[in-house]
């Protein structure tokens, strides 16, 4: 018998499927509006991604309050402690069916990797997706604000941009990692139900 | 998407509401009698003033002047006023870059030039009597009111009659065979009003010698639009006459195509009435943020893009092509019999001219779009110019990033015409006269520019050889209604050669010509992720496979 243990409560897992489909719309559209291809048409991807971002907005600001009511911010504290041993498990143990480096409990949900992996998006590509965003959003009022002397378009999207592939290659990657479980779907069952499979 | 639901809902919501209400208002006209009982006037007549029952006008005037005299008994001022006017003296000085221009000056690339040809162009001086330089513009019975003021659309000035209609019945054009039957100047000035589209369009909807020739924008389409065609003008909507934009102070018509307003100030939006410098921008009543909340982003384009840029989506749209190119270099071939002819294209339209040259006409054009910041320079007779470049006989200004620009569309109109080789200037030739010199009475291009050199007191060295040409014209009328205005794609398309503004220069629009080098980084890295993991993933497979063979 395995056992379980019960790591993502009910606003965790809102937050994290609501925040997926959010990024993947605004992903999708998002590109359309760089240029990239046609898919929903160009007006209609502006709206949907400007409506997608205010919601997602929206939503981070419950997720902040959240974290910090909670305590659970300290799940995203960082610490080099087994990040080798995470490694190894990623390039070889993973292979040969070795036992995962790392055993999730209610107080550490998230492998040290991934403590690094999402404090980087949290920190790093957040801030610049979002201020990048806001910017390009209130672009008809720079001259209002007398923004305009010390921004261009132009390079408020190039990093807005450059925001968005990062976003892009941690999908990938986050995407994939989720069947680097203890089992194969061990980690998507546990943000589905809450409950993950540790042994 | 959402937006669109929510503005349906909304209006599906005001329909359900409004309905008792129309209802309610419309139960008191249905009880109204019919007016039968009243006699109806003959012509109802909203002025104050019944011209027709002045004596001054009750006389059966000989000429033009005459009828004007009559006029300036009450409106003293009027003839005075006008001669201050670009109508009148046909000369602007441009106060900043000190061109001299105006139809008098000028050279363009259609009919080029007005001296030597006076009798001829002047059908569209509001004056009387310009026959040759010698015109006097002092004389206040030679403003002719009736050409602005005339209602009775019987009014009519023939080329070749130095701005004065036809007193007696005459064959036009000459050798026709159609007679334009003599005015009758009584009932013309007894019925006298307001300027409208048809008197303004007598001359502005014909300029370049015909029918929807020179501007695109301005046809005989204009006299009664549709509201696809104008939005402001149509009968069936606002309405609108040429005077209702061009508000007129003191017959000072605002609006000028010399120096013409490019960046608008930010208004608010106002009624007219309100001390305005700029009554004749879409700003000085729709303001600088005219879009609704909903579509507040539209707001953002206001200081790049011109109102014309997106509201009108093409130009020539009221079923009258206009021309775009004339080569007056192939002039006055002959036909087997030694007499000029013409052909036509397949849309019935001059294909050739014996007088003129060729041409092409184009409908529902597309316009070009620059830089403008209301600067226009102009090759002038005296300009030397470089005859291995295609001469800009006007050129517009602007730049992405001088502040003072907007992006606008334009008529580029392409032509040919000659130049003078020795002096490598524009020449002025004799087009239009009774005497031997006029090229089209006999198509020497040598006695023509001789003459027309002459007449203006200009050196030629006697060569001359035909140059390219091109002139530019702001779009500015034909306004469509919003849903016919451009949608974003039409700008905002990632393909190179679709996108409308795509050969503007300094500008980022997003969805066009996305950084490069970034989108190779971005997307190779991407590839480099996915190729990755389904490597490990592969890997994983592969090796789990093997293991359970075991």
């Amino acid at each position: 018998m395995s056992e379980k243990i019960y790591v993502f409560k009910v606003f965790e897992r809102f937050w994290h499927w609501s925040q997926a489909g959010l990024i993947i719309t605004l992903l999708l559209t998002g590109f359309e509006v760089h240029g990239s291809y046609s898919l929903f048409g160009f007006e209609d991807a502006v709206n949907t991604h400007t409506l997608a971002a205010w919601t997602l907005v929206g939503l981070w600001v419950f997720a902040i309050f959240w974290h910090f009511t909670t305590g659970e911010w300290k799940q995203y504290i960082p610490t080099l402690v087994k990040v080798d041993a995470m490694f190894k498990y990623y390039l070889t143990g993973i292979f040969t069916h070795a036992p995962h480096p790392f055993k999730a409990t209610r107080l550490k949900k998230h492998n040290p990797l991934q403590r690094l992996a999402y404090l980087g998006v949290m920190l790093f590509i957040g801030p610049l997706i979002w201020f990048t965003g806001w910017f390009y959003i209130f672009y008809d009022k720079w001259t209002e604000w007398g923004w305009d002397q010390y921004l261009s378009l132009e390079w408020v999207a190039f990093f807005h941009t450059v925001a968005a592939f990062l976003m892009l290659i941690f999908l990938i990657a986050h995407v994939y990692l989720t069947t680097a479980g203890h089992t194969v779907t061990s980690h998507i069952k546990a943000m589905i139900t809450g409950w993950e499979e540790v042994e | 998407m959402l937006v669109k639901r929510l503005q349906y809902l909304a209006l599906m919501l005001g329909i359900v509401l409004a309905v008792p209400v129309v209802q309610a208002s419309s139960d008191p006209a249905a009880e109204m009698k019919p007016a039968a009982a009243v006699p109806a006037p003959a012509k109802e007549i909203r002025s104050t003033a019944d011209h027709g029952k002045f004596k001054e006008l009750q006389k059966d005037f000989k000429s033009g002047p005459e009828v004007t005299q009559a006029c300036l008994t009450c409106h003293t001022e009027a003839a005075k006023q006008i001669m201050k006017t670009k109508h009148w003296t046909w000369e602007f000085l441009n106060p900043e870059s000190k061109q001299r221009l105006g139809k008098k000056n000028v050279i363009n690339n259609f009919c080029t030039a007005v001296p030597s040809n006076y009798e001829f162009c002047t059908a569209c001086h509001v004056g009387y009597g310009w026959k040759d330089s010698s015109f006097d513009f002092n004389k206040q019975e030679n403003v002719d009111c009736l050409v602005c003021h005339d209602t009775t659309k019987t009014y009519r000035k023939l080329p070749g009659m130095a701005g004065h209609p036809p007193y007696q019945d005459t064959e036009f054009p000459p050798k026709s065979g159609k007679i334009v039957p003599a005015v009758n100047l009584k009932d013309v000035a007894q019925n006298i009003g307001k300027t409208s589209r048809a008197t303004c369009g007598a001359c502005h909807f014909n300029g370049g010698g015909g029918d929807a020739v020179k501007h695109g924008d301005l046809d005989s389409s204009l006299k009664d639009p549709k509201k696809y065609l104008d939005v402001h003008m149509a009968k069936d909507g606002l309405n609108f006459t040429c005077g209702t934009c061009h508000e007129t102070d003191g017959h000072n018509i605002p609006g000028s195509r010399y120096t013409p307003i490019a960046k608008p100030k930010d208004a608010n939006p106002h009624i007219r009435g309100k001390n305005d410098s700029d009554p004749v921008t879409c700003q000085s009543c729709h303001g600088n943020k005219p879009h609704p909340q909903a579509l507040s982003r539209l707001n953002s384009h206001t200081d790049k893009l011109a109102c014309q840029t997106c509201h009108i989506p093409e130009y020539a749209r009221g079923g009258k092509p206009t021309k775009t190119l004339w080569d007056w270099s192939t002039a006055g071939k002959l036909d087997k019999d030694g007499k000029p002819f013409k052909t036509k294209d397949s849309g019935g339209h001059d294909a050739y001219d014996s007088r003129k040259g060729d041409f092409k006409y184009e409908a529902n054009v597309i316009p070009e779009y620059i830089w403008f910041n209301g600067k226009v320079n102009y090759t002038l007779r005296e300009t030397k110019l470089d005859p291995n470049q295609v001469i800009k006989v006007n050129s517009f200004e602007g730049s992405a990033d001088d502040g003072k620009s907007k992006i606008w569309p334009v008529k580029v109109f392409h032509g040919k015409q000659p130049y003078d080789i020795g002096n490598n200037q524009l020449v002025v030739f004799h087009t239009y006269g009774k005497d031997d010199s006029a090229l089209w009475s006999n198509f020497n291009w040598d006695k023509a520019i001789d003459y027309g050199m002459k007449e203006i007191g200009a050196e030629y060295s006697g060569k001359y050889a035909f140059v390219s040409t091109e002139m530019s014209w702001p779009i500015t009328h034909m306004v469509a209604p919003k849903k016919d205005a451009l949608a974003c794609a039409q700008c905002h398309a990632p393909q190179t050669g679709v996108g409308r503004l795509d050969k503007v220069p300094g500008i980022y629009m997003p969805g066009r010509r996305a950084n490069e080098w970034l989108n190779t980084a971005g997307w190779g890295l991407a590839l480099l992720t996915l190729l990755g993991v389904l490597g490990h993933g592969g890997l994983r497979i592969y090796l789990a496979r093997k293991g359970d063979q075991k």
